[in-house]
């Protein structure tokens, strides 16, 4: 076991607190750098994907895990800035400018959205931020001059530099890498600055904050404002993989998808974000994997239990039928969400951690570790 | 003016449906300091129910009524018990995240069961019409804003003048100053969830001929139901019944005199305006931060 021994604060905020830290994600990266030469092509698309769904990630962990507001409107941000680099391209503005752009406005409007936040915590916010979602999906619908309604808009190949950058090709996937590695650099430098010391300050204890000489108002606006933007970042990246965009793609359940990233990761540390995204993208294959296999797995396990080949084809079927149920997925997502909040609070972070200390401490781990605290006292209302 | 009055008669029933849902986030509100983000779908199921045993079973409909009633008593005791109890005293995000798992969950088996089809209740009074000089009243809208009232002040009732809802106003303030004072919290929070599935079950039932049943009707109405229940201030009976009637003549007046669109962002224009102005809703009350 490796004792860190700290003698200043700096040695308490650095990025890599000891050489295992560079190792590792070293490793990471360099794994991340070769997989388009290993992968297939479409486990490609969705390693994209995990990219755009971690950068919301750790968007929504700033506002929500680390700053304590929650948010339920986050798609709304991500449209924003979906439509700004959609609308700002016909008009052949350069990839940089408008990426740059749509996450400024995406920011600008977050912080609009944080002013009226202020005033509202719990239950109250989430209501207003899904009301906000609401509202920006029935404009994006209406305002047909700029966003051509319903029937949605086509997005343009992207030219970086005048160079051509197909959604498929592993160019576009390094792009998104980068802006998710940036982000998760500059999320941790924000995180131990007094930025960041100010957001944990306010999720801890609004009262406490303030005593301290906490802005509170300004810090949640600020927190409200850098989610937003990087939501926005995001939204560039999101329509140029989908090449088309509609309103119908940034409904509520986007926004609960991206609850769920952080919820499943963890909402505690920016690895959270990752893990959640890598697990809600990866559901998908794996349900369909378990969809076309399994009757013919639990079929051939019944064969082998001594059923006859009449009974386990009886029963591959009706395995075949109840996985191609409609709704299966809807129904897969609520259990999971149900057993997350119900068993592993952490997430799956919180998970890996408690292994790890698992065999560190063995044979002396205790459960009561990561035990929760229950507050039966106080009625939120009074707080 | 007729056409004014026609929408307000159609807009107060719609509302009373919206109310009638916000009821339901109210009462657990109320009780536990829960919301409940998967009322919408309680009424959901509550709807099929009843076309279960009155469509499909062919029972007379105030029996079937009735049976979906006790039978989605019964199912909220049981969502409470497996789902809400093990979280309750963690923070509020967690509750509603587990709330919106329920929902998902409700909606996708509900559609595995009873199709993705709209269904249709046959009721007594889904034929008739009220004339009164010029003006054509529905029954079945009527009965909507009947039956609203009659649960809203039996309700009210029930909180502000029985000692069981006494019980549960204590257990809403401090779960564990309740206890020691005697009252069985966990017995009490599990009648709250039945009373409060019961009524999105007769939001279910009503809304029937209305509307239809089908399986995302309940995601839809219950976000409008949200306003509803801020407008009238979270925490208030009468409040969120008069929020709900207020959303839906709003919503009414919108689709008829303003341009298209307008129709679906006006409920929550007008919450956000609330939450701005009057956090507290029309009926809540204002209490100081205590530090």
């Amino acid at each position: 076991m490796r004792f860190l021994f700290k003698t200043d604060y700096e040695d308490d905020i650095k990025l890599f607190p000891h050489s295992g830290y560079v190792v590792t994600y070293g490793v990471l990266l360099a794994l991340l750098l070769i997989a388009p030469h290993v992968l297939s092509s479409y486990l490609m698309s969705q390693l994209v994907f995990v990219c755009i769904y971690a950068i919301v990630g750790v968007a929504l962990l700033i506002l929500t895990g680390f700053t304590g507001q929650a948010s339920l409107g986050h798609a709304a941000f991500l449209a924003i800035g979906a439509y700004t680099a959609a609308y700002l391209q016909k008009y052949n503005v350069p990839f940089p400018v408008y990426f740059l752009a749509a996450g400024l406005l995406t920011g600008i409007i977050g912080a609009m959205v944080g002013f009226p936040a202020l005033r509202l915590t719990g239950i109250y916010l989430v209501i207003a931020t899904i009301s906000f979602a609401l509202i920006v999906e029935e404009i994006l619908a209406r305002w047909e001059s700029v966003t051509h309604g319903n029937e949605g808009m086509r997005v343009k190949t992207l030219s970086l530099l005048g160079v051509a950058v197909p959604r498929d090709s592993p160019t576009f996937y390094y792009l998104c890498l980068a802006v998710l590695v940036l982000t998760i650099v500059g999320t941790l430098n924000l995180l131990r600055s007094p930025t960041g010391r100010a957001f944990v300050a306010i999720r801890d204890s609004e009262t406490a904050a303030r005593s301290m000489g906490v802005n509170v108002a300004l810090y949640k606006v600020k927190s409200f404002a850098i989610s937003a933007a990087i939501t926005g970042f995001a939204g560039v990246l999101f329509a140029h993989k989908l090449s088309f965009i509609s309103p119908e793609m940034f409904t509520l359940q986007l926004s609960i998808e991206f609850i769920i990233v952080i919820l499943i990761g963890g909402t505690f540390s920016l690895h959270g974000a990752v893990l959640g995204a890598i697990f809600i993208v990866m559901i998908d294959p794996f349900l369909t994997y378990l969809k076309d296999d399994m009757p013919g797995i639990i079929a051939g396990i019944a064969a082998t239990f001594g059923a006859g080949t009449a009974t386990a084809g009886n029963i591959e079927a009706k395995v075949a039928a109840f996985a191609s149920l409609n709704g299966l997925k809807g129904a897969i997502y609520g259990i999971i969400i149900v057993l997350f909040v119900l068993f592993e609070p952490l997430g799956l972070y919180g998970r890996w951690l408690k292994i790890k200390l698992f065999f560190q401490l063995f044979p002396l781990y205790k459960r009561a570790t990561f035990k929760r605290q229950k507050i039966y006292v106080k009625s939120e209302r009074n707080r | 003016m007729l056409d004014f009055v026609q929408q307000l008669v159609s807009g107060v029933a719609l509302g009373c449906v919206y109310g009638l849902i916000a009821l339901g986030f109210v009462l657990v509100y109320k009780a536990t300091e829960v919301v409940n983000f998967a009322q919408g779908d309680l009424m959901m199921l509550g709807g099929f129910f009843a076309f279960t045993f009155i469509g499909m079973m062919g029972l007379n409909y105030w029996i079937g009524f009735a049976g979906a009633v006790a039978a989605m008593a019964l199912f909220g005791m049981l969502a409470e018990r497996v789902v809400v109890r093990p979280i309750l005293g963690y923070p509020q995000f967690s509750i509603i995240m587990v709330t919106i798992g329920l929902g998902y969950f409700l909606r996708s088996v509900a559609g595995m069961i009873w199709g993705t089809d709209d269904l249709k209740i046959e009721t007594p009074f889904s034929q008739g019409v009220l004339r009164m000089g010029s003006l054509v009243l529905a029954y079945d809208k009527l009965s909507v804003i009947a039956a609203t009232m009659i649960l809203c002040t039996l309700l009210w009732l029930f909180f502000n003048k029985t000692t069981l809802g006494t019980a549960m106003r204590a257990s809403s303030e401090n779960m564990l100053a309740a206890y020691y004072m005697g009252i069985p919290v966990k017995r009490v929070v599990a009648v709250v969830w039945a009373i409060s599935a019961a009524v999105a079950t007769c939001a279910g039932v009503l809304l029937a001929p209305i509307t239809f049943i089908h399986s995302n009707v309940g995601l839809v109405l219950g976000l409008k139901a949200f306003p509803a229940a801020v407008l009238g201030g979270f925490g208030s009976i009468p409040g969120a019944v008069v929020g709900g009637v207020l959303i839906g003549v709003i919503e009414s007046m919108a689709g008829f005199y303003l341009p298209e669109g307008w129709k679906d962002a006006a409920p929550y224009i007008v919450l956000l305006t609330v939450l701005l102005l009057k956090p507290e809703g029309l009926f809540g009350l204002h209490v100081r931060k205590k530090v």
